[in-house]
């Protein structure tokens, strides 16, 4: 069992959490966004192997927060509250 | 030396010390220059690079291996071959696999161990069962044997299960597809790679795809730990790596990579002769030929690329099992793993062409792949010697997502695997 770090409750077990998706994908806005522009917002995503600011949910609490987190050695390097700017 | 398996090629060679035996494929230094590289020695790579050579005649072909052949998925999963999709494009893609998986051990001259055992989806209450009808409609109407089972019916195929009637998930029934079954994973893998170094392919161990040669925007081979190759088209069936290779080109793919995991108890004699899954518990059971049972389950919910599965989805899975066979519970785990699966929004894979022109994809097969390597392999071995989709995978394209025609089996066929 991994521990996660909500920067509310600080450290729980990763079973409390729920994956968000990553950080920064902003939703167009306007009539005229193309449909690849949609396409690539709604699916397409970096996947990186190493390291990736994601938004996380820790669902006991019910906050979103970003974690930097590496995808290969599941290293969590940082935990923040989300400033609310971010999706 | 003896190339060709036969009851009496092992006869004579059981007389001789077994001493006759030639490799199962050749360790060739690579070539400056192909006809085609294929990136991914998993099943559905070494298939492509078969069909290359078997069915378009383009034999000068690599296969480049990062590590061992067989060594990703294909070597890691729970080997159930089943066509339980719900659109009538997912139906001709793995219709067509599912037919060629019943004469591949002959076509390959390499025994591939298929067992078409039947497979049983128990459901738990009636709303599952009006889904299960609707599947088993579904599957009938597209020319796929499915019937619609009783509990009693359950109980013929498989009677060790908890049909309790205090179970926390008590049998209403389920879905049966016959000549759904299992098949030695490895096998697939070497087989193919056997028949593919035997038409010419080259397959290239230890060697990893680090970039692509991009001339004039289009893809004209591939930078690897053992230099430069070229070629004029080259396919990638890397599965949950496949971002990785895509950012190297210089394009996103619609995936997302996790962890399933799977594990195999202690061998014990023959207890379980279907396939056997729970819509409840999430959890899924055969028995391989050694006798141990083959158990897997759901997806590991944290984007991962550590090859290694996390406890708390083993706990679920291991407490699923318990549930449907209580008598399990006195067996011993010996071995458990995971790998890495490329995940795509609607379950479905993609075939086509990369937005870098000569370079072409199959990927996205998530945690189903393996019951579809030799139409995988048939479609990118098209693409690759056309340059044109066969009319199987032209749904599959790349391009679907952009313009909205998802082909979403996970609400379509409701099953992850
Ligand atoms: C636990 C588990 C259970 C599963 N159960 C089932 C099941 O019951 N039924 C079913 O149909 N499917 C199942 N699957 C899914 C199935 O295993 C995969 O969809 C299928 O094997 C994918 O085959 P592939 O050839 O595309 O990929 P892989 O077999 O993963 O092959 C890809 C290869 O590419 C290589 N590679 C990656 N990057 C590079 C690079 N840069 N250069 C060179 N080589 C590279 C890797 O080393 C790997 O060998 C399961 C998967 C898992 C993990
Ligand atoms: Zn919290």
């Amino acid at each position: 069992m991994q521990l996660f770090p909500c920067p509310f409750c600080g450290p729980r077990d990763e079973t409390e959490f729920h994956y968000g998706g990553e950080a920064g994908n902003v939703r167009p806005e306007g009539a005229n966004v193309s449909a690849d522009f949609w396409a690539n917002y709604l699916w397409f995503r970096a996947n990186p192997t190493g390291p990736s600011r994601e938004i996380w949910m820790h669902m006991t609490c019910g906050e979103f927060f970003v974690m930097t987190r590496d995808a290969s050695t599941h290293v969590v390097a940082d935990s923040s509250p989300n400033s609310g700017r971010e999706p | 030396m003896t190339r060709r398996y036969s009851a009496l090629s092992l006869l004579k060679e059981g007389l001789t010390g077994h001493r006759g035996w030639a490799p199962a494929w050749r360790t060739p230094v690579p070539k400056t220059s192909y006809d085609a590289i294929v990136i991914g020695g998993g099943g559905h790579g070494l298939a492509a690079a078969y069909y290359l050579a078997k069915t378009h005649g383009i034999r000068r072909t690599a296969v480049l291996e990062k590590g061992w052949i067989g060594g990703g998925n294909t070597g890691r999963n729970t080997t159930v071959i089943r066509s339980n999709y719900f659109y009538p494009e997912s139906v001709a893609l793995y219709g067509l696999s599912h037919r060629l998986y019943k004469s591949l051990s002959a076509e390959l001259n390499y025994n591939i161990m298929f067992s078409p055992r039947g497979m049983v989806t128990v459901c738990h209450s009636e709303a599952e069962m009006e889904i299960a009808a609707r599947t088993v409609n579904a599957m009938q109407i597209n020319g796929v044997d499915a019937e619609l089972f009783s509990s009693e019916d359950v109980r013929r195929v498989a009677p060790i299960y908890n049909f309790s009637p205090k179970a926390r998930f008590p049998v209403h029934g389920g879905v049966w597809q016959p000549s759904a079954g299992v098949a030695r994973h490895d096998a697939v893998a070497w087989g193919y790679a056997r028949a593919a170094s035997g038409l010419g392919v080259d397959i290239i161990q230890n060697c990893e795809a680090l970039g692509f040669i991009i001339e004039a925007g289009r893809c004209r081979g591939v930078e690897t730990s053992l230099g430069p190759i070229r070629a004029e088209r080259t396919g990638m069936a890397v599965a949950g790596h496949s971002s990785a290779l895509a950012a190297l080109a210089g394009f996103k793919l619609p995936i997302n990579s996790y962890a399933l995991q799977a594990c195999v108890s202690e061998p014990v004699k023959p207890i379980l002769d279907t396939v056997v899954t729970s819509l409840g518990t999430g959890t899924y059971v055969s028995q391989s030929d050694k006798g141990e049972l083959v158990i897997g389950g759901g997806l590991d919910r944290i984007p991962s690329y550590a090859q290694r599965g996390n406890l708390p989805v083993l706990e679920t899975v291991i407490a699923g099992l318990i549930e449907m066979f209580p008598a399990f519970g006195q067996l011993k785990l010996m071995r458990q793993w995971a790998g890495i699966v490329d995940v795509v929004p609607d379950s479905s894979p993609i075939i086509g062409e990369s937005p870098l022109p000569g370079l072409y994809l199959n990927c996205g097969w998530g945690t189903g792949g393996f019951k579809a390597i030799p139409a995988g392999g048939t479609m990118l071995a098209h693409l690759l010697a056309k340059g044109a989709h066969h009319p199987i995978s032209r749904p599959f394209d790349l391009s679907r997502f952009a313009k909205g025609r998802l082909i979403d089996e996970a609400a379509g066929s409701g099953i992850a695997h």
